[in-house]
């Protein structure tokens, strides 16, 4: 069994309290933090853990947090992005329900490390009740003197409070968040300047994922060092992973990054294998936007090598024959999956939300729809398929944020290893023209 | 600049605006926005009319445009009346996998509507929706702030029954939300 930082105590009873947490070795990072550590101190050491981004990107944590700007006399936030809407991904939905003191130390230290007065969790909408679940934890958090004025006596404060969404996937990309969290629609900001020079309120800003800021809590206990040393290459730690689909055991698990994929879906103690005992056909490994991989490419590499559960290995062939560890959405399709079918559900998805602010992304995304639902109603043209193609090449690199790319792969790795799929929809009679 | 309007918010919700609003430093309580939005569409018919939305620019003191522009913006933002129970059906790839098209075909004969419709006793809209977060428990759908997970036809029969019997209106914000997982 691998190790595990971050949700060990998943099944405690009464583990979403303070109290019971605490029992468990709650907090004890903040004491650790405030008491005996400078806020320099703790980022050395999150620099040395190796700890990259859980939010999909997978940036080095260490080095973001270095960059943040720190002008006299200006105020700086930590921002917590629990919007989580990619679809496939679940895993801080879990983590904050089960453990939201988990979170909570780590907005504390982290926020202390950044000096941050003020916090902010930035929570999808859809997860009201999981709003409420943060907001009563950190009622007892006050309660007990970690957050507030002068925490534990350090002369640290900190407020921290919970922001929720309403429903707009946009609003996980961290510019659009903030732009929600000033009370605004959704719209990415043109980078630069990047949050870490003006972000939240035009002030310098970090804005990290809910599992990025959970894992500070183990690398300022164990050491950078420890932590690095959990893991594989250069993708250090643990990390959650959201399975879902066609297999026995759907579920979040936590991981040691470099168990293999096989190991993975077939194992009993993840994913258990396919359902109704069927043969797998597809995974699409981290969350809707990674490239879909056919079955003999997820389970090894186009070098014959085993395929594992890093960010390197996962890419390991560019998108050619690789895809991306993404957010650790991993979605399993079996034998009878219509993948122009599940492709059409994604198109549709990223037309939904789209924030319009780009024509490449706005027009391309409701052009790729629209072809992909003829074709899979049965009525697509010979030409639909080079179509689609061709749609998705005009939107990558081209838009001011992420999610163009982010239509687009789905639609290019889908046509690359299903095009047969694709073609067995468009109608024999149908002529090019 | 502030609208009159013949709706004030209760003074349970006032107060819980004004402890919002002083999470953010001042002169930011815009920031305020989109969570009174939702307690302004749970109190007021579970929507938001042009009356509502106006009520909650003077509230915050920012012109009345900039509401509308936000509560647009947003898809859990009902801008049109609704039943008292919207059921948000899951449909991306995870939940369409699991047989999502089956649960919403279903909940659609039985209550006699297509996604988007309202049934004409004003008690259930059906609306078809992207990713909820809960594609390990798929297929799912939201009502108000509850998930109800892993669902096959008996359990969304079940569940319509308890809706219908309760009679009530559900909102995101519901403190007595019933998770089925
Ligand atoms: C369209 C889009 C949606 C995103 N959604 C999320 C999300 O739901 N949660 C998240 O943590 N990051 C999301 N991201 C990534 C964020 O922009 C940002 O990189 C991340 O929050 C940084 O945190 P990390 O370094 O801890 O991963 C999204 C990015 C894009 C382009
Ligand atoms: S790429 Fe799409 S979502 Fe991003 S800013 Fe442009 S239009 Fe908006
Ligand atoms: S795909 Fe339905 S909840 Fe994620």
């Amino acid at each position: 069994m691998g190790k595990k930082l971050l949700i060990q105590n998943d099944k405690v009873g009464g583990i979403h309290t303070l109290e019971v947490y605490k029992q468990h070795g709650g907090y004890a990072s903040v004491e650790k933090a405030l008491k005996t550590m400078t806020p320099e101190a703790i980022v050395e050491e999150v620099k040395k853990s190796g700890l990259r981004g859980r939010g999909g990107a997978g940036f080095p944590t260490g080095m973001k947090w270095s960059f943040l700007a720190k002008p006299e006399g200006v105020a700086r936030y930590l921002v917590c992005n629990a919007d989580e809407s990619e679809p496939g991904t679940f895993k801080d939905r879990y983590l904050m329900e089960k453990i939201p003191h988990a979170l909570i130390e780590g907005m504390i230290t982290s926020s202390f490390a950044l000096g941050a007065k003020t916090s902010y969790i930035y929570i999808r909408g859809e997860y009201f009740y999981v709003a409420r679940i943060l907001e009563t934890a950190i009622e007892e958090a006050y309660a007990a003197g970690y957050l507030g004025k002068n925490i534990l006596g350090t002369g640290y404060s900190l407020d921290l409070s919970v922001q929720v969404g309403a429903g707009a996937y946009i609003c996980g990309e961290e510019t659009a968040l903030l732009e929600s969290l000033e009370g605004k629609r959704g719209n990415p900001r043109i980078k630069p300047p990047f949050p870490a020079i003006a972000g939240l309120y035009g002030c310098p800003t970090v804005v990290n994922n809910v599992e990025t800021i959970a894992a500070v809590v183990p690398i300022v206990m164990m050491g950078g060092d420890e932590y690095a040393k959990i893991g594989i290459g250069k993708s250090t730690g643990t990390k959650l992973i959201s399975a879902s689909g066609h297999i026995n055991n759907p579920g979040v698990y936590e991981i040691e990054l470099g168990l293999p994929v096989e190991e993975f879906i077939y194992s009993n103690e993840y994913c258990g294998g396919i359902w109704k005992n069927k043969k797998m056909k597809a995974v699409v490994a981290g969350g809707s936007s990674v490239p879909i991989l056919p079955t003999e490419l997820i389970l090894k590499t186009a070098k014959g090598e085993p395929r594992l559960m890093s960010y390197e290995s996962l890419s390991d062939g560019g998108f050619a024959t690789g895809s991306m560890l993404g957010s650790g959405g991993f979605i399993v399709y079996d034998e009878d999956t219509s993948i122009p079918m599940n492709l059409y559900t994604f198109n549709r998805f990223y037309h939904h939300e789209s924030c319009g602010q780009c024509s490449p992304c706005r027009e391309g995304t409701g052009w790729m729809e629209k072809v992909a639902h003829r074709i899979v109603e049965g009525h697509g043209k010979a030409t639909d398929i080079d179509l689609l193609w061709d749609i998705q090449k005009r939107i990558e690199g081209n838009t001011i944020c992420p999610l163009g790319d982010a239509a687009a792969w789905p639609v290019a790795s889908a046509i690359r290893h299903f095009r047969h799929e694709f073609e067995a929809l468009i109608p024999k009679t149908a002529v090019a023209h | 600049m502030s609208t009159s309007t013949n709706i004030k918010f209760s003074d349970a919700s006032m107060a819980e605006i004004q402890k919002i609003i002083s999470r953010y430093p001042e002169g930011k309580h815009k920031s305020a926005l989109i969570p009174i939005l939702h307690i302004a569409q749970a109190e007021f018919d579970g929507w938001l009319s042009a009356e509502t939305m106006d009520l909650v620019a003077a509230t915050l003191k920012i012109q009345p445009v900039e509401v509308y522009e936000v509560a647009s913006f947003y898809s859990m933002f009902h801008l049109a009346p609704v039943g008292n129970c919207v059921f948000d059906v899951c449909r991306t790839s995870s939940c369409w996998a699991r047989g999502a098209d089956d649960i919403i075909a279903h909940i659609g004969k039985k209550l006699g509507i297509k996604p988007g419709e309202t049934t004409s006793d004003g008690m259930f809209t059906l609306k078809a929706v992207e990713c909820l977060g809960s594609c390990g428990s798929a297929p799912m759908l939201q009502c108000g702030a509850s998930y109800h997970e892993n669902l096959t036809p008996e359990k969304v029969d079940a569940l319509i029954e308890s809706y219908r019997a309760a009679g009530k209106r559900r909102s995101y914000t519901d403190r007595d939300y019933k998770n089925t997982l």
